[in-house]
Order: C-alpha cells, then structure tokens, then sequence
C-alpha cells in the first residue's frame, strides 16, 4: 500500500543522474533553461508581440524601404541610395528642416537636459513639504498637453495680446508684432516654449537620483576636503547618478529631435517661410500627406541615425563624469 | 586654511556660501515664476467674463471671477455637430482602456524580464532600452500600413492596442521590480509550489504598488493628451484633445470658451500626477540605466 503512494508521488520523468552543465552542448542547455522557464516567455508575449509589432518592426522596415519607390498603389522597386540623393541633393525644403532640427536640437537638449539636472539638485535641499509644490511647479507644463495654446494666447498678434500690449505701453513698438506670422520670432519663440515643457521624466528621475544618494558620502567628502558645492557636484553627487544621468539623456535627445509638436500648435503647419520647418514635419509630409513611403522611410532612416548616433556622442561623454 | 566645516544638527555639513545660497533661491525664484505664469494665465483666462476678456490694457487679474466660459464650453459643444459627451467619452475610453492594458502587458513583461532567469531576458531589456530613443513619429508611416492590413484604420483599436505596448512605464516599472523585490521571498513562494503568476500577482504586484502607480500615471497622461491622430478619420472617434483644438482655433469670439477647455485638458493629467507624486518619485529613485 505505502509502496503505491510513494510511486504515484514519483515524478513522471524521473532523474536518473543529475546533468550538469558541462554535459550538454550550449544549445542544449539553452533549450532545456528555455522548457524551464517556458512561463516568462508567456508573461512576456503580450506586451513584446504589440511592442515588436509597432515599434521594433516600424523602424526594421523604414530602413528597408528606404532603399525602394512605394507609394502602396504601385508594386515597390528598388531603387538603393536614390532617395537618399534625391534628399540631399534635390530638395532644399529637407535641407531647411535639417538645418532647423540640428539647431533646435543642439539648444533644447542640452538646455533642458541642464536646466533639469540644476533645478533637481538646488530643490534637493528644500524641506519635503515645499520641495513636492516646486516640483509640481516645473514639472506640470510637460503634461500639460493643451496648454501650449496659452502661449499662443499671450503672444497673440493683435493688441490684446499680453507681449504686445506690453511692448506698446512700455513705447518699445507702434503697432502690434504678428509674432506667429514672423519668421524672426517663430524660432525663438518656439524654443521658449519647448524649454518650458521640458523639465519632464528626466527630471522627475534626477530627483528620484538625488534622493538616493546616501548622506554619509557627503560627511565623508566634507571630510576629504571637498571645498564647495560645485566640487560636491562633480565628485560625489553626479558619479552617483550616473545611470539617471544616462537615462534623462537618452530622453532628452529623443525629444529634442523629435522637435515639431510644439511648432504645429504655435505657428500652424506649415510655418511661415518654413522657417521652422522640421524633419518631423518633413516626415509628416511626405509619408502622410503624399504618401512617398519609399522616400518618407529615407527620411525617416535619417532621424533615427541622428537620433542614435548623438546617443552614442553622450554616452561617452557621461563617461568622464567625476573624472 | 579656512575651517570648511560646521557642525548642523550633530552632522558635519559642508560650508555653503551665502551668496551662492542666495544665487541659486534668485534663480529657482526666477524661473519658478516663468514656469508658473502661462499656467495661472490660462486660469485667470478662463475665468475672466467677457468684458474683462477684451479689457485693454490686459490685466493680470480677474475682478469678476465667472464659471461661464465652462459652462459655454459645454454649450458651444453641445450644439456642435458631434455632442461634447462623445468626445470626452472618446478620451476617457481610451485612456482608461489603453491605461489598462499597458498596465496589465507591461507589468507581466517587467516581472518576467526582472525576476525570472530565461535565456533572451537581457537582449528583450537592452531592446525595451533602445526603443526609449524612437520617436513616434519615425514608426508613424509603417503603422499606419499595418493598422489598414489589420483593418485598424478609424476604430478605438488604432490608439488603444500600440499604447498596451508603451515601453516607458514599462521600463520604469523594470527597473523599480529589479531593486525593490527580494528574490528570496520569490524563491520561497516557489518552493511552496505557488505557480509564477500565483507569484507575480499575490507576492510581487503588492510589492511594487509605486511602480504601478507611476505605469498608471504615464500611460493615462499619454493617452489623455491623444490628439487628432492619423489613424482616426470620423469626427464621432475623436478625442476632447482634438476638440479644444478645435474651439481654440475658432478665432477671437471663443477666446474665453477656448481657455476654459485648455484649462479641463491640463488640469486632468496634473491632477492625477498630484495624487501619485510621491509614488512616481519613489519608482523614480530606481530609474535609469547602467550602459
């Protein structure tokens, strides 16, 4: 009786000799950790199937479209670096909007980049209580996606506009700026907007960062002859949130390239002159409106090496942080 | 030398300067105020009535302060071709079923990807981490090719299905999971022979309630600001995003109803952020990434 119990208990396959490692070959073992763990790759398969589907795959196929015509009616033909050609060398308008997004980008994100890292760091100091309204304070214009309009409102052309008024009474100017209709203001004034909303996630994550950092470290700097904040900075606090620091830069790149939301809801699309025209827009152009998927992909292609290889530029440079 | 150190609190601090102490409120005071300005004049904006509207010169101030501009919104779009009630359903729909998925994909992928030792676990992560630095907008041409072969184009699906796949919260809710759950306590439930969802949803979940929290609040924020999207043709499908853009493009005669909905669009989101903050700074302290 006891003898039938213990052998229903008995796993089905049961383990003659125990394997090791070294008695497989890699795939193997890889296959055996795999029917292990078979469970992690059907938690993992909603979220990777939609994340592959929408995000990996889009960017596999712009890069092999653009090597092709496409425009979904046609059948697609290859057509190697044409677009490519055609783009720097035929079409003015995308020169404009690299010019444009390189300058945008070079300013927006190291800009706002510092501007969180600071404002993270001076408002660490502040008591819990105050320091979370601050933080709500600079970081509620990132999520506030409709109040872009409110600067539109302030700058508005006609004399009710705040900024006009202003200027009239002040005796700077006669008559009312059409601020939006300028090709002079629209740039600047497009910065100053995106400057604003940009304190956003890397911000927030530079607070979490700083909140980690163990005080002792500070005492013991103190002690070392650390002699004022600037040096505390560089050598104890920003080596300490180096990962944060790499992640709100991997953000802020993004987001600076990615320039052109801001400029649609400020001075239409598209603006005066193309005066703030970007890649995005140009993006926007050619693979929404005409259709051109071949050279919208091209365009496309183009963004995301900006993209990644500024990536890689930062990522040195983080490197030498504290050194 | 000057001694550089005092003594605050039984703790040695190190010596601040006043004039960099008093450099740094000036700044933050500063840009606090320009911050905070286009915020409170959308406010006062909206609750200015109308002659205070075209006041010239334009004040600061409200003397009269009125709820009408809301209350017109709500008029204005009442009569307007789609009824206001669809658009705000379109948005809260979409938030709160997008929200929803991401939340329940992101954090099964997260606890998988942070706590279980499957072979591919780190090329899925380094991946997740590559993709922070797409923009939408690279993804856009292809997408829409896939939501036309899908038969997506112009259904709730098109916006709500891509946003169960957001890679941020879900990321932050990795990076949270890997510092914040003890592997011991998985390891016991395992032995005790709970099963890893069994695991997943009664030991780490509960565990790791501000990176939850913080999916939820991105995902959600993300959603609310939909605005008009290429993927959605019919006026009936679009978002309150999309409708004040509308109003507020309607020129000067709906200027007051124009900020009066601006203001419903960002007041939501900062909202919700208030009530999770100090969650998401908690995720935020375990954010980031070491290569």
């Amino acid at each position: 009786m006891s003898e039938k119990t213990v052998s229903a208990k008995a796993p089905k396959t049961p383990k003659a000799k125990p394997v090791a490692r070294k008695d497989m070959t890699k795939a193997q073992w890889i296959w055996k950790e795999m029917k292990r763990n078979y469970i992690a790759y059907i938690m993992c398969a909603p979220f990777f199937l939609i994340f592959f589907t929408f995000t990996i795959l889009p960017v596999i196929l712009s890069i092999f479209y653009s090597f092709t015509i496409f425009n979904l009616i046609e059948p697609m033909k290859w057509i190697f670096l044409d677009n490519y050609i055609r783009l720097f060398l035929d079409d003015d308008i995308f020169l404009t909007a690299v010019q444009n997004t390189l300058l945008f980008a070079v300013i927006i994100g190291p800009v706002s980049y510092l501007l969180s890292l600071f404002v993270a760091w001076f408002i660490n100091e502040i008591p819990p209580k105050i320091r979370s309204v601050v933080t709500l304070i600079f970081y509620a214009p990132s999520i506030s996606g409709g109040a872009n309009m409110i600067w539109g409102v302030f700058f508005s052309g006609d004399s009710y506009g705040y900024a006009n008024s202003i200027l009239m009474r002040l005796g700077i100017i006669q008559s009312p700026i059409q601020f939006f209709q300028n090709a002079d203001y629209v740039m600047p004034l497009c910065i100053v907007v995106a400057l604003w909303s940009s304190l956003g996630t890397s911000f927030l994550s530079f607070i979490g960062g700083l909140q980690t950092i163990d005080k002792a470290q500070f005492e013991a700097a103190a002690v070392d002859g650390i002699k004022n904040r600037w040096q505390e900075l560089w050598y104890v606090t920003l080596p300490n949130m180096k990962s944060q620091l790499l992640f709100g830069a991997i953000l802020a790149i993004t987001s600076a390239f990615g320039f052109g939301a801001v400029v649609d809801s400020l001075a239409g699309n598209p603006s005066v002159d193309y005066c703030a025209w970007t890649i995005v827009h140009h993006l926007g152009d050619y693979g929404g409106a005409r259709f051109e998927v071949g050279y919208a992909s091209a365009i496309a292609t183009i963004l995301f090496a900006m993209m990644v290889g500024s990536n890689m530029l930062v990522k040195k440079i983080l490197a030498k942080v504290g050194q | 030398m000057a001694k550089k150190l005092r003594v605050r609190g039984h703790k040695v601090v190190l010596n601040r300067s006043a004039g960099g102490d008093f450099g740094i409120t000036f700044f933050l005071v500063i840009l606090g105020v320009f911050m905070f300005i286009p915020m409170y004049y959308a406010v006062i904006q909206s609750l200015k009535p109308l002659d205070e509207l075209w006041m010239y010169p334009p004040q600061f101030y409200v003397v009269k302060p009125t709820f009408k501009n809301f209350s017109l919104m709500f008029k204005t779009l009442q009569t307007s071709w789609i009824p206001f009630s669809r658009y705000i359903f379109n948005t809260v729909f979409i938030s709160v079923a997008g929200t929803f998925g991401n939340l329940a994909c992101g954090s099964l992928a997260a606890y998988a990807i942070s706590k279980i030792n499957f072979p591919g676990r780190k090329g899925l992560s380094s991946l997740v981490r590559l993709s922070l630095m797409f923009h939408p907008t690279v993804s856009a041409i292809v997408n829409f090719m896939t939501m036309s072969t899908l038969g997506w184009v112009d259904t709730y699906l098109a916006i709500i299905i891509p946003a169960w796949g957001a890679t941020l919260g879900m990321f932050l809710m990795q990076t949270f999971m890997e510092g914040n759950i003890s592997v011991a306590v998985l390891e016991a439930a395992r032995l005790d022979g709970s099963s890893e969802f069994r695991t997943f949803w009664t030991i780490a979940m509960p565990m790791v309630k501000p990176g939850w929290i913080t999916l939820i609040i991105y995902s959600f924020k993300d959603l609310w600001n939909t605005g008009a999207s290429t993927y959605i043709y019919s006026e009936e499908l679009k978002t309150f995003n999309y409708a004040v853009g509308q109003i507020t493009s309607g020129g000067v005669e709906r200027a007051g109803v124009g900020t009066a909905a601006a203001v419903v669009m960002m007041i939501v989101p900062i909202a919700v952020f208030v009530i999770g903050q100090s969650n998401v700074i908690e995720t935020m302290a375990s954010s980031g990434m070491k290569d």
